[in-house]
């Protein structure tokens, strides 16, 4: 067994791990590929060798849909043996989450999800992901035959190489027939967009007490031309915002300038998201509320106060 | 309806201290709990429970000092406990774990549902869920918010299926599947009773079984640190160094702060 197999529903996400695995490919001195499931896998074979896949593997069947994480699995464990394959990069979207323990506990094999680095050492694989909720980074190596890791989504950016061909080899699977029914499909409602991107990132947590009082949040942002995102209850639970606006260690991460955090309490399912921030400004009425433990600076205080305040020196600054 | 609520004691997050020179956490004798993924897997079981009838079994493994922390399941409605604290099965990975809970599944025998948290508030890696349905080989749905039994007559017997709205990156999911299958739920699914004084005295009552390798078959070659095939190298927190200037005083604050920022240069306009 020698060889790196990449996987996601996602396109852009599968190829951004090729992206990555040509380098580990290289490293670990083994061969890159590509498995592409369902109706138009074959259409989209020759791009990925653009970015790194010497063979594409491809396989349709009435069984894989709808996505059943068992049928999933069985077809990537076929193709794994397809490709002689003993490491699998899974993009760690849900469905991937769903899908990549399951391949895992069929291969008998170690699994690391929601991996935020990968790197060779030593001939081996060494994955970090985030642990005890968020507090720290762990870095593991899986020593079973078998590896199976699933990648952030958005981990690697899709960059295409200079030459690069590869062979497509169609595999046909056996499979059940999937059990789940899916009955309807709802689009979720699509808030502002691209928080990861954010340059100033201003976030809203409980202390805010009514949604209405948004009125008062959006003047401060604007004057800093940031973006708004918040804390889980606030999208999930009151559904405030909308849901791509939750910032944390199940929502979205972000590396911007400024985070300024109004009302937020600082637990570290939330904070983890923007650790990389370069400074954090915070607002809160407890003065040992957590967050001011990670804040750069940190306001004491009423945020009907203070953000009023806040927003007024702003735009005077800025002349608005 | 009998269902099994899989329940993981946790350390207290938020209490955790990181040593500033190693940036190892110190995370000895911390108080435990269940996560919040959890607690509301329990309460759905408890809710189906008194709506369908059956029972809610909730089974846990961890160290010894789950006898206390499963009395929290106790007393919010679980009918039984099973807890599994041998030392046999300290420093598994998550298959070793997915074996051990899908083994004490597999001795309860009777069962239409198993319910998890989708992740744990510490490892919050997902991976027993599926490993379990794997072994079990069972139906799976993950990020579970929404859940409906519905129980049905199929030419003279009895039929139960799930509904379940999965809760996707862009979508709302609505899937349906046979039971028994194994669900993974989120903290949006309902908002969790606190047990009252009274349910907690009770709860003491409740039976409260232990038990061991033995009890489930299972061998110290299936679990524990030398089956354990991901290995650790290192858990330290990434460095912070934070400036941590506090102003207490709101007008003197909103001057400092946005002088700061200007200095900082991480505004721009
Ligand atoms: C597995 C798991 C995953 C999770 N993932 C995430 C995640 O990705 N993102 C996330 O955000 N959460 C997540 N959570 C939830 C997280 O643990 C916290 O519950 C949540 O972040 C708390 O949100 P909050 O700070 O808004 O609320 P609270 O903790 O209630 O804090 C509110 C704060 O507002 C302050 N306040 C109140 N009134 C005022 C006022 N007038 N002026 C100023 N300050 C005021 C209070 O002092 C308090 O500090 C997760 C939990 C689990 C178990
Ligand atoms: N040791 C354990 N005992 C019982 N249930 C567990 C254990 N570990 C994980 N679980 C269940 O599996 C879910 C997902 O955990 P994880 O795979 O660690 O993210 C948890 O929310 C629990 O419901």
């Amino acid at each position: 067994m020698n060889g790196i197999v990449v996987y996601s529903e996602l396109e852009e996400t599968a190829l951004g791990l090729l992206t990555k695995g040509r380098e580990l490919a290289s490293e670990l001195n083994k061969p890159l590929s590509v498995a592409l499931l369902g109706e138009q896998a074959g259409d989209r074979a020759e791009n990925t060798f653009g970015y790194g896949a010497t063979q594409a593997f491809i396989a349709d069947s009435p069984a894989l849909t709808p996505f059943q994480a068992s049928t999933y699995a069985a077809a990537l464990k076929q193709i794994m043996t397809h490709a002689e394959a003993d490491i699998i990069l899974i993009g760690s979207t849900r469905r991937g989450r769903e899908l990549a323990p399951r391949l895992a506990q069929k291969l008998s094999a170690g699994c690391v999800t929601d991996a935020i680095s990968l790197s060779v050492e030593d001939n081996r694989l060494i994955v970090e992901r985030r642990a005890l909720g968020g507090n720290t980074v762990s870095a593991k190596v899986i020593t079973s035959q078998q590896q199976v890791v699933a990648v952030m989504p958005k981990l690697y950016d899709a960059e295409p190489m200079t030459g690069g061909a590869g062979e497509v080899i169609p595999v046909s699977l056996e499979l059940q027939g999937p059990t789940t029914k899916v009955l309807e499909r709802r689009p979720k409602e699509v808030g502002i967009g691209n928080l990861e991107e954010a340059d100033v990132l201003v976030c809203i947590g409980r202390g805010l007490n009514d949604k209405g009082d948004l009125s008062l949040i959006q003047p401060l942002v604007d004057s800093v031309g940031g973006m708004l995102g918040c804390t889980r209850p606030i999208s999930h639970e009151y559904h405030w915002l909308t849901e791509d606006q939750m910032v944390g260690l199940s929502g979205k991460e972000s590396s911007p300038n400024l985070y300024l955090a109004i009302g937020i309490s600082g637990q570290i399912q939330h904070t983890v998201g923007v650790m990389n921030a370069k400074v954090i400004v915070a607002i809160n009425n407890d003065k040992n509320a957590p967050i001011f433990k990670i804040a750069d600076y940190g306001i004491v205080g009423d945020l009907y106060q203070v953000v009023p305040k806040l927003t007024e020196k702003l735009q005077s600054e800025f002349g608005q | 309806m009998n269902i099994i609520v899989c329940m993981k004691q946790v350390i207290d997050l938020e209490q955790i201290r990181i040593k500033p020179n190693t940036r190892e956490p110190v995370t000895k004798g911390l108080p435990l709990l269940f996560g919040d993924f959890e607690k509301c897997a329990l309460e759905e079981a408890v809710r189906i429970q008194e709506k369908h009838g059956g029972k809610v079994t909730a089974l846990a493994v961890g160290s010894p000092k789950l006898k206390d922390t499963i009395k929290e399941a106790l007393a919010i409605g679980a009918d039984e406990a099973i807890i599994l604290t041998d030392p046999m099965f300290n420093d598994s990975d998550a298959m070793g774990s997915a074996r051990v809970i899908a083994k004490a599944i597999h001795k309860i025998g009777e069962y239409d549902l198993i319910l998890l948290g989708d992740s744990s508030a510490d490892e919050y890696s997902g991976e027993i869920p599926p490993r379990i349905a794997e072994l079990l080989d069972l139906p799976q749905v993950g990020f579970a918010r929404e859940l409906e039994i519905l129980e049905g007559n199929d030419q003279g017997t009895n039929t139960k299926t799930i509904r379940a709205v999965r809760d996707l990156e862009d979508a709302l999911e609505v899937v349906e599947l046979d039971l028994p299958a194994v669900v993974g739920v989120t903290s949006e699914l309902n908002t969790p009773r606190l047990a009252p004084l009274s349910a907690i005295l009770k709860a003491g009552r409740k039976p409260l079984n232990e038990w061991g390798p033995e009890d489930i078959g299972i061998t110290a070659d299936e679990v524990g640190a030398n089956a354990s095939v991901v290995e650790v190298l290192s858990n330290l927190a990434p460095v912070q160094d934070r400036k941590e200037i506090i102003y207490e005083d709101v007008e003197e604050g909103v001057a400092e702060v946005v002088k700061a920022l200007l200095q900082e240069g991480v505004l721009t306009q």
